[in-house]
């Protein structure tokens, strides 16, 4: 391929900045932050993808959208690696992702309220009394937890207890 | 059921083979001759763990008490079938036999399997598979702290990722042990059940053998029985707060990280197995 038909680095997070999560097509892949790494080597595209759960199933279908988009883009050649380090976290959804994400009626993560492990601070994560999680229709955080997960890997379900409205939380990993 | 790989069409198999050949090519890392086979052992006794337990929590599903505990049991599994594929991807590189994960999660029969016998325990009831659940839980979390620190980087990122996902499972085995351990009058009784049920199956975690020793000496994982310490401090504060009795006894069944297991792993295998043995490569 000839150099200068090679779209610049910046031109590509654009494209991808466009290609919706296949399970909360509100957000972009980029929103999500699981883009780590565009560049070129040579003539191939090399496109870092790192997984939100290690399980998640729409891991490959997120492989395939980035292929098909940026092939519509005309980009022949193009490999798609799988970057572990650093492991994803909410913190790498980005504040117009949460926004996103709210007004989509997902509540978005809680800085500061991922599961460490340390058994002594569960309680208070388990009755929701360090979280002020708020109702993503009608702001409220009377709320309370439904189940520890929910539709997808990445959520869990909560009541809002003045609305009555139930909701996903995009929970804090 | 959870499939390696999940939603696949021919073209992401492609995608994911292609991905899984670049991502495993870490030039820094150390590649000594000896001891490579206690390598790809101990990366088999991880992986056929969380394959196991996660295959057997996933029968639960449709079949869950109440709609919102099926939906975490399906998804603890999910992470654990996930955490599978990594850890046994690696154990077929380190292998250096050109296995992938599918292979030897499909294609190996009972003896070769190294999980832990915890893991192929029958789910007995609700209260049965989380007690089983928190007990691993608790050394899991441990385990992966440990390999965090591992002196092989592949281990290393492996163990951070699925840490984070572990702590949460680790959270939410302790509240159900304490709901249902400090619950009703039945769901206490079950509860100690389970727990004395279940006692001489966790034992097995703690027991290292020359394998467990030579990986230990590489720094590339913990003797085993350096995570006792820290796993009786989580049992002893969340089961004395679920009322449950720690038994007294100390005798471990064991054998299944060498290959011996119960009659009921090959019942779980010939269901995993069953497709890719009737119809060899199939996909979806």
């Amino acid at each position: 391929m000839a150099a200068q038909t090679q779209p610049g680095v910046e031109e590509v997070w654009g494209w991808l900045s466009e290609v919706p999560d296949p399970e909360i097509p509100v957000i972009s892949l980029t929103d999500l932050g699981i883009i780590r790494g565009v560049e070129w080597q040579g003539d191939t595209l090399v496109v870092r993808v790192t997984p939100t759960y290690s399980g998640c199933p729409a891991t490959s279908v997120i492989n395939l959208d980035i292929e098909t988009a940026l092939r519509r883009h005309g980009i022949e050649k193009l490999r798609l690696e799988r970057q572990l380090t650093p492991p994803w976290t909410t913190d790498w959804i980005s504040p117009e992702g949460r926004e996103k994400l709210r007004a989509y009626g997902i509540a978005p993560p809680v800085d500061g309220t991922a599961a460490d492990g340390v058994l002594a601070g569960r309680i208070a994560r388990m009755t929701g009394t360090n979280l002020k999680i708020a109702c993503p229709r009608c702001g409220s955080t009377h709320t309370e937890r439904i189940s520890q997960f929910g539709s997808t890997p990445c959520k869990a379900s909560y009541r809002c207890k003045d609305c009555l409205e139930p909701f996903d939380y995009f929970k804090c990993i | 059921m959870p499939s390696l790989p999940d939603m696949t069409t021919p073209n992401v198999a492609d995608l994911a083979r292609e991905a899984a050949q670049t991502a495993s090519a870490h030039p820094a890392v150390p590649q000594p001759d000896a001891g490579q086979e206690a390598f790809s052992e101990m990366l088999l006794r991880l992986g056929d763990s969380t394959l196991i337990l996660g295959h057997r929590i996933s029968e639960w599903c449709g079949h869950s008490p109440a709609l919102e505990e099926d939906i975490a049991l399906a998804n603890v599994a999910l992470d654990l079938i996930g955490q599978t594929q990594l850890w046994l991807s690696l154990a077929g590189e380190v292998e250096g036999k050109g296995r992938s994960a599918d292979d030897l999660a499909y294609l190996r029969d009972a003896w070769d399997f190294r999980n832990l016998l915890i893991c192929e325990r029958p789910n007995g009831d609700f209260g049965h598979t989380l007690m089983r659940q928190f007990l691993f839980d608790a050394w899991h979390h441990e385990l992966l702290k440990a390999l965090a620190a591992s002196s092989d980087p592949r281990v290393a990122e492996i163990a951070a990722k699925a840490g984070k996902e572990v702590a949460y499972h680790l959270e939410r085995s302790s509240d159900l042990v304490v709901r249902l351990g400090d619950g009703t009058e039945e769901s206490h009784r079950r509860m100690q059940e389970a727990l004395d049920d279940l006692w001489s199956y966790a034992g097995e975690m703690f027991i290292g053998d020359a394998k467990d020793a030579e990986v230990a000496a590489r720094g590339i994982a913990p003797d085993p029985s350096t995570l006792r310490a820290a796993w009786d401090q989580t049992l002893q504060h969340v089961l004395t707060e679920a009322t449950l009795q720690i038994p007294e006894g100390s005798f471990a069944h064991k054998g299944g990280k060498q290959g011996i297991h119960t009659e009921h792993l090959g019942y779980i295998l010939s269901e995993m197995q069953f497709l890719q043995r009737a119809y060899p490569g199939a996909s979806w």
